[in-house]
C-alpha cells in the first residue's frame, strides 16, 4: 500500500479572450490566411505584432502583410511531445523569420526526423484546412525550395470582419495526493470509521486530520476515532441550481460538529424540510449500503435528524 | 536603509515527494530547523512570506493551507508570491526596510512531480500567441541554446562542462537529486532529449521546499557570529514577447547586476540557471570574473525544486559566509522563460 491515496485529476478550462485592436488584425491575418506582423518604432519588422512598442511604449498601428514563406533561425527536436502540442509525434519546433520580417516566430515544423532539421533551411506555412482566426490556424511550417524575393512587406489593409475573440481550450492533468492524514482519513471511511487526530500541544481534535494543527504549527499525531453523531453549529439553504449539482434545491448544507471534534464538517442535512434545520440541530450519519462504500467521504449520503433534544448553545459557541 | 542579514536556512529536496501538493509536512521540519539555528520561536518572527503556485499541483490555495505549518492563531503577518520564495525574500526584505518588522522567515514549496513540469509552464507564456502550442519549457530552452551555438557564443562542450563540474560538486551535497560527475566526452556521448540540449543539460524535475531567516541589526547578532549581511539585492524582468528578445543574452540578469554598481569581489556565486547553456548566459551578463567559484553545492542541474530552487541559490551562498568560506558571494534567481527574470542578492560577511 503507497502512503497516500493518489488520483488522477485534469483541471481544464475554455479561456475566451478578447483580442484587441493589434493582436486582432494577426488573428485576422491568419483566418485569411495571411501573415500580418507591425513594423516598429526601430524599423524592425515583428510578427506576431507586440501590442506595445517596445523601445517607446506606444501603441502599435503600422501593420505589413508578409510572405507565407520563412528561414529556420533556430530549431529543436521535441522527441517526447506533451498533450496539446501540434503533433502528437516527435516533431520540430523553431524560430522562424518570415521573409521581411527581423523577428522570428514560434512555430513547428513538420519534417520526419531531426536529420531534416537545419538552421537556415526554408520552409512555408502549411495552413489549417479550415483557418478561424486563432495560432493553430498555421498548421505547422514545411520545408520548401522557394527562395525568399526580397521584397519590401506590403502595407496591410484592415479587414471589414475583423475577428475579436479568441478561445483557448487550457486542460493540465496532474496526479493528486492526499497527505498522509487525509489519506487515513479517506480509508478509514471506508471501513465506515471516521477518523480524526489530536493536537499534542493544544488537544484540539481535527477531523478530516491536518498534517499540522494551525494553531500551534505541530503534526496531530494521535488518532482519534469520532462518532457519527453531532450539532448542526451553522447552515445555508442552496437555492441556486449550479453546474454539477447532484441534488434538487432547496437543501441544506450544514457545518455539522461530531462529538468529541473540535472542527466541523461540511455535509447535506436531508430527511427534513431546509425551513426545519437549526443550530444546534443534533444529526446522525446516513450511510450508503457498504457495498457502495469508497474511500470518499460519498460513503456518508448525508446527515439526518438523530431524534435527540437539540444541543445546548454553550456546547458549540466556540466552534462558530 | 536598515542592515539585514541572511541567518538561517533549511532545504529539502527529492525526486517524487508522496504527499499533498501543501506540503505542510515538509515545512513544519523545515520550521523547526529554523528555529533550532536561530533560538527563536514562531512569535519572534516578525513576517512570514512564500513563494508557491497551484498550477504546479493542481490544489487550489494551496498557499493558505501550507500556513498550517506555521500555526496561525493568533493569525501572523503573512503574504504570498507566486514567484520562487528568492522573489519573497525581496518582499520580505522591503517590509523589514519600512521598520514594521525586525524578522521574517520566507519559504517556497511545490511538487513539481504532480503534473508534467516542462508543460505546466507553457502556462505562463503568451496566451495569445504561444500557449495554445504548449511550447514546453524544455523546448524554448533548447532554442535558446542553438542560438547560441549557431552564433559561436559557446558551444557543445562548453555545455558539457557546467554539467560535469555541477554533478561532481553535487556529490558532496546530502539534497542533490542528481549526482556523479563523469567526463564531457562521456557526457557529449550520451543521445539528445531536445537536440542541442541532453537530459543532464536540463534541472532535473524535483519536489521540495526551503526556508531562509532574515533578520536585522542585533537580532542578526544573536543568532550567528558572521551573518550574511544583504549588501545588494535587486530585480528586473524582460518582456514577456520572446520574439523581441535576444535569447542568446538576459538583459535582465545585466541589469540587475548593474544596478547593484556590477559584482566585483564577489567569491562565490551560486546562480539559478535550469539549464547548463544558461549558466554561460548568466556568467557573462552578471560580469562575473574568471576566478568565481560557481554553484559550490552542485547548483540547479543537481536539483531545482520549482518555486524553491532560486530561493535555495540564496541560502546556499549565505552558508559560505557563515563557515567564513568567503566574504562576499552571490544567489540568483531566475524565473520565466528562457532567463526572463533575473534577481541577484549580493551578501557579505563582516568580522565583528
Amino acid at each position: 500500500m503507497t502512503r497516500t491515496l493518489q488520483a488522477p485529476v485534469t483541471v481544464a478550462f475554455d479561456y475566451t479572450r478578447s483580442v484587441g485592436p493589434v493582436l486582432g488584425r494577426f488573428f485576422t491575418g491568419l483566418r485569411d490566411r495571411r501573415l500580418v506582423g507591425a513594423r516598429l518604432s526601430d524599423g524592425r519588422v515583428v510578427v506576431p505584432p507586440p501590442e506595445f512598442d517596445p523601445t517607446t511604449h506606444a501603441a502599435v498601428a503600422e501593420f505589413v502583410d508578409l510572405p507565407d514563406t520563412g528561414t529556420v533561425t533556430s530549431w529543436t527536436w521535441v522527441s517526447e511531445p506533451v498533450a496539446g502540442q501540434p503533433f502528437d509525434r516527435p516533431f520540430a519546433f523553431a524560430l522562424v523569420t518570415p521573409d521581411g520580417a527581423d523577428a522570428p516566430i514560434l512555430h513547428a515544423v513538420d519534417v520526419a526526423s531531426a536529420d531534416e532539421m537545419s538552421t537556415g533551411m526554408r520552409v512555408k506555412v502549411r495552413w489549417a484546412e479550415e483557418t478561424q482566426g486563432h495560432l493553430t490556424d498555421i498548421a505547422c511550417w514545411e520545408p520548401t525550395s522557394d527562395a525568399a524575393t526580397g521584397a519590401a512587406p506590403e502595407t496591410s489593409v484592415a479587414s471589414d470582419d475583423p475577428v475579436t475573440g479568441i478561445i483557448t481550450p487550457t486542460s493540465v492533468d496532474y496526479t493528486y495526493a492526499a497527505s498522509p492524514e487525509e489519506s487515513a482519513f479517506f480509508r478509514g471511511l471506508s471501513e465506515g470509521r471516521i477518523l480524526g487526530q489530536r493536537c499534542p500541544a493544544c488537544g484540539k481534535v481535527y477531523v478530516p486530520p491536518r498534517s499540522a494543527c494551525p494553531v500551534d504549527g505541530v503534526p496531530t499525531t494521535e488518532e482519534v476515532e469520532l462518532p457519527d453523531i453531532g450539532t448542526v453549529t451553522t447552515f445555508c439553504i442552496v437555492n441556486v441550481p449550479f453546474l454539477g449539482q447532484k441534488i434538487t434545491p432547496p437543501y441544506v448544507s450544514a457545518y455539522i460538529l461530531l462529538d468529541g471534534a473540535d472542527i466541523a464538517l461540511q455535509h447535506l442535512i436531508l430527511d427534513i424540510p431546509a425551513d426545519e434545520v437549526r443550530m444546534g440541530l443534533r444529526v446522525k450519519a446516513h450511510w450508503k449500503p457498504r457495498d457502495e462504500w469508497g474511500t470518499s467521504i460519498e460513503n456518508i449520503s448525508h446527515f439526518a435528524p438523530a431524534d435527540e433534544p437539540d444541543a445546548d448553545y454553550d456546547t458549540y459557541k466556540h466552534h462558530l | 536603509m536598515r542592515d539585514v542579514a541572511v541567518v538561517g536556512f533549511a532545504q529539502r529536496q527529492m525526486q517524487n515527494f508522496d504527499g499533498s501538493p501543501q506540503c505542510v509536512e515538509l515545512l513544519v521540519p523545515l520550521f523547526a530547523e529554523c528555529y533550532e539555528q536561530t533560538g527563536w520561536t514562531r512569535k519572534d518572527v516578525g513576517f512570514w512570506c512564500s513563494g508557491s503556485s497551484d498550477y504546479l499541483a493542481g490544489r487550489a490555495f494551496s498557499f493558505v493551507s501550507a500556513i498550517d505549518s506555521i500555526g496561525v492563531l493568533p493569525p501572523v503577518n503573512e503574504s504570498h508570491v507566486e514567484m520562487d520564495a528568492a522573489w519573497a525574500l525581496y518582499e520580505a526584505w522591503l517590509k523589514i526596510q519600512t521598520g514594521e518588522v525586525d524578522t521574517a522567515i520566507v519559504f517556497g514549496f511545490g511538487k513539481a512531480s504532480a503534473g508534467v513540469l516542462r508543460r505546466t509552464l507553457a502556462l505562463q507564456l503568451d496566451p495569445y500567441t504561444m500557449t495554445p502550442l504548449w511550447p514546453d519549457t524544455v523546448s524554448l530552452a533548447a532554442l535558446q541554446a542553438r542560438l547560441g551555438i549557431d552564433a559561436g557564443q559557446w558551444d557543445e562542450s562548453a555545455m558539457a562542462e557546467v554539467v560535469n563540474r555541477s554533478l561532481t560538486d553535487a556529490e558532496k551535497n546530502e539534497y542533490a537529486i542528481r549526482a556523479g560527475g563523469s567526463t564531457v566526452e562521456d557526457l557529449l556521448a550520451r543521445p539528445m532529449f531536445a537536440d542541442p540540449l541532453r537530459k543532464h543539460d536540463c534541472a532535473p524535475v524535483t519536489d521540495g521546499a526551503a526556508a531562509i531567516v532574515l533578520a536585522t541589526g542585533d537580532r542578526a547578532h544573536e543568532v550567528r557570529e558572521r551573518p550574511a549581511w544583504i549588501t545588494g539585492l535587486s530585480t528586473f524582468s524582460d518582456g514577456l514577447q520572446l520574439n523581441t528578445r535576444d535569447l542568446t543574452r538576459s538583459e535582465s540578469a545585466a541589469r540587475a547586476a548593474a544596478a547593484l554598481g556590477g559584482l566585483d569581489g564577489v567569491e562565490i556565486a551560486e546562480l539559478h540557471a535550469p539549464f547548463s547553456h544558461q549558466e554561460l548566459i548568466l556568467r557573462k551578463e552578471l560580469g562575473l570574473a574568471d576566478d568565481v567559484r560557481l554553484n559550490p553545492s552542485g547548483g540547479p542541474l543537481a536539483g531545482n525544486p520549482m518555486f524553491t530552487g532560486g530561493a535555495i541559490r540564496i541560502g546556499e551562498a549565505a552558508r559560505r559566509i557563515w563557515d567564513g568560506t568567503a566574504d562576499k558571494v552571490l544567489g540568483h534567481a531566475t524565473s520565466g522563460p528562457a532567463l526572463q527574470q533575473n534577481l541577484v542578492c549580493v551578501m557579505e560577511g563582516r568580522n565583528n
